[in-house]
Formats: structure tokens, C-alpha cells, sequence
């Protein structure tokens, strides 16, 4: 079986790599295209506001009170996404958003603040972050 | 003659010359399994004794009734909404 499949992989090269770049394109154009706020990619890049393991922000230190008031805002909008995304899914609002929580902690870029599970702030670095041993 | 002495021999199987027989192994097996009953109780008992509380306070975990499954079932889902919501994540 080896043998007639790696002339077939050899032919798909081209095609593979053009998937590949494609995909790589898209992702970029969506980078580009984030609409996150200024001021909340400051704040992240600061640390002043992080990701919870919960699936909203979280502050790792007492915050201003013109962030507290944007964070909020940006928090009600996701638990209204993840209202109406956890109906969809026939799950509760609390299991999509903590879902997602594993998503954007995995997310996070280096230097951006993070809930570990046990509840304490963490800041990312290179590696992989702590995350619940729930996450897939 | 013959059949009163016959019905007087023969001694029905509860009276005490027939028990006597077999009484002197049957008190000694009981005696062992009252021992054996006597170590298992305690090893039980001592068993349970050994339960004790965690020495670290109990945590009540609020996220523990979120099951493993259903966030690998969400999971794919939740990605997708996250990459089409850029502004609030």
C-alpha cells in the first residue's frame, strides 16, 4: 500500500501547498481585518485586562474606571453571543462559554495576561498556556 | 422381641449419642469461623476508622459540572464564533 500512495501524495504536492497558502492568506486577511478596539488592544498588550478561564475578561490588577466600563460592555456582548451560539448548540451558556474561554487562552499572545486553572493570573510566553484539563 | 429392640437401638439423628459423634470437629470449625468473623470485623472496622477527612479544605468547583464531552462537542463551534467576532475577543 505504501508504494501507490506516495507517488499520489508526491503528485498533490502543489496542490497541498497551495491549500496551505491559501489558508495561510485567509488567516492573515482575518488578522488584518480583527476590528478589536485600540484601547482594548492596549490594555491586553498591558495586562491590564486578561482572558478567564470563564470565557469573559477578567482584570489581573484594579483597572481605571474608563476600562472597567469598556471591558464590561465588551463582556456583555460576548455573553450575548454566547447565549444565542449555546441555544444553537443545545448547551448551556456557561459550558459555550467556557469552551471559548479554552479557545482564547490558547489564543493569547506572548506577554498578554491569562487565568490558570487554579484561579491565578498568569502571563503568556511562548509556550503553550495552562489551561483546565478540560480543554480539548 | 426384635422390633422393640430395634426401635429402641436405632437412635433418631438429633438425640444427644449421635450429635456427640461430630460435636468435637463441628465446635472446633465454629470456633475458627467465629475467629475469622471476629479479625474481618475488626479489619473493617479499623478500615473504616482509617477514612479520614482531607487535611486541605474542599474546594466546590462551580465550572465542575461542565463535562469534558460537551466542551470537545462545542469546541469547534466556539472557534468559529471566536474568528467571526474579532471586535469582542
Amino acid at each position: 500500500m505504501p508504494v501507490p500512495m506516495a507517488p499520489l501524495a508526491r503528485k498533490n504536492r502543489p496542490l497541498v501547498l497551495g491549500i496551505a497558502a491559501v489558508a495561510l492568506a485567509l488567516g492573515a486577511a482575518s488578522a488584518a481585518l480583527a476590528q478589536r478596539d485600540p484601547a482594548y488592544a492596549a490594555a491586553r498588550a498591558a495586562g491590564q485586562v486578561g482572558e478567564k478561564t470563564d470565557g469573559y475578561l477578567g482584570y489581573p490588577s484594579p483597572p481605571p474606571p474608563a476600562l472597567r466600563s469598556m471591558v464590561e460592555d465588551l463582556n456583555i456582548k460576548r455573553r450575548a453571543v454566547y447565549s444565542e451560539k449555546a441555544q444553537a448548540a443545545g448547551a448551556t451558556i456557561e459550558e459555550y462559554a467556557f469552551t471559548s474561554g479554552c479557545r482564547l487562552i490558547t489564543q493569547t499572545a506572548p506577554g498578554e495576561k491569562y487565568e490558570g486553572p487554579g484561579g491565578n493570573w498568569l502571563t503568556r510566553s511562548s509556550a503553550p498556556p495552562q489551561r483546565d484539563g478540560r480543554c480539548p | 422381641m426384635m422390633r422393640s429392640e430395634l426401635t429402641r437401638s436405632v437412635p433418631a439423628a438429633t438425640t444427644l449419642p449421635m450429635r456427640k459423634l461430630h460435636e468435637t470437629p463441628g465446635s472446633g470449625w465454629r470456633a475458627v469461623r467465629a475467629a475469622m468473623m471476629l479479625v474481618a470485623g475488626s479489619l473493617m472496622l479499623s478500615g473504616c476508622i482509617s477514612v479520614n477527612a482531607p487535611d486541605k479544605p474542599i474546594v466546590i468547583e462551580l465550572n465542575i459540572n461542565i463535562k469534558q464531552e460537551v466542551i470537545y462537542r462545542l469546541s469547534a463551534d466556539a472557534a468559529n464564533t471566536i474568528d467571526k467576532h474579532p471586535e469582542i475577543f
